[in-house]
């Protein structure tokens, strides 16, 4: 019992309780919208569907995102408004990140890709599709954390901080 | 600008965007309490010097896994769109492979995802606007270079 909690610490130095509050509320937030809707709402869909309404593109003016576009912005805006509020409210708000730009594009330029080649994000095959079970999320899942634990344990040892 | 013509009709519901609102604010109050939107925490999870990002992932799951599957056997359908209540599930093809690996890619680097990326910007993260200007600017490129191609392929196509 007592040999069990160095262990513990080692793996979860920072403890589990807000890392297991916070994942329940986001799975909480995803049962509400599909409770009313009966949709699945994933996180990456608004990139593509908030292009549609700036880009002439056939590939962007599918029905699919012209009609979702609208709820999509809310969603997001709901995001943005709900962390902020918390945020406030601990005082955390402000807090920035030293991960250095550049990651921060790059990085996120290679999700935009990926994200909606692979048909979904950590939100869309991770929490919807996991939770449903589905094959496909599980494989798309394995592939990205096995890979960007690669990727980031490379950029570690290659001494990139942050 | 409004969509011409080609708004979905669950959106008359005058409760539906509401509820997507709060919805979403739930959403982004777990991505911040779970420390996901601080794209540190993500790379230390990736690098092994914690683990805890594997109760978000998966508790997140979990809720929404016996939801789905419980609304989806019930067989009714959702009260606001009286769209029926399934699972989320996409075909496979080479697609869900390389995307998943580019976004490995991405996400090893960066530390960020979509869904944290906004939550990120609300818990006030300026910096990160970078990523999210990434992410358009990728989900751009890949609906042009997807276009172009289909373009190639069949010319007369009006997809």
């Amino acid at each position: 019992m007592n040999e069990a909690l160095p262990l513990i610490e080692t793996l979860f130095p920072r403890g589990i309780a807000q890392y297991l509050i916070g994942g329940i509320l986001i799975g909480l937030g995803t049962v509400i919208i599909y409770v009313g809707t009966g949709i699945h709402a994933g996180a990456s869909t608004f990139l593509e569907s908030t292009l549609s309404y700036g880009s002439k593109l056939r590939h962007f003016q599918q029905p699919k995102f012209v009609a979702s576009r609208d709820w999509r912005v809310v969603f997001t805006l709901g995001i943005v408004a709900g962390a902020a509020g918390y945020s406030l409210a601990t005082g955390e708000f402000g807090w920035t990140t030293e991960v250095q730009p550049w990651r921060l594009f790059v990085g996120g330029a290679l999700v935009g890709v990926g994200t909606r080649l692979g048909k979904g994000c950590t939100s869309g095959h991770g929490v919807c599709g996991v939770g449903s079970g589905s094959r496909t999320s599980i494989v798309n899942v394995a592939i990205f954390v096995l890979v960007a634990v690669g990727v980031a344990q490379l950029v570690m040892a290659l001494g990139v901080t942050p | 600008m409004s969509g011409v013509g080609v708004i979905a009709d669950h959106e008359s519901h005058p409760l539906f965007l509401p509820l997507v609102f709060v919805g979403g604010a739930v959403f982004g109050v777990g991505l911040a309490v779970s420390q996901m939107a601080r794209p540190e925490i993500v790379l230390e999870f990736l690098q092994f010097r914690d683990f805890g990002l594997v109760f978000v992932m998966g508790g997140a799951s979990a809720v929404a896994g016996v939801t789905f599957w419980a609304l989806s056997r019930s067989g009714r359908s959702a009260p606001l769109t009286g769209k029926r209540f399934g699972r989320r599930l996409k075909s496979m093809d080479r697609d869900v492979i390389v995307g998943g690996g580019i976004f490995g890619v991405g996400w090893g680097l960066s530390g960020i995802c979509p869904g944290a990326a906004y939550a990120s910007l609300g818990i006030g993260n300026a910096v990160i606007l970078y990523g999210v200007a990434g992410m358009f600017l990728g989900a751009y490129l890949q609906g042009y270079l997807r276009e172009a191609r289909s373009d190639a392929e069949s010319p007369a196509s009006a997809d």
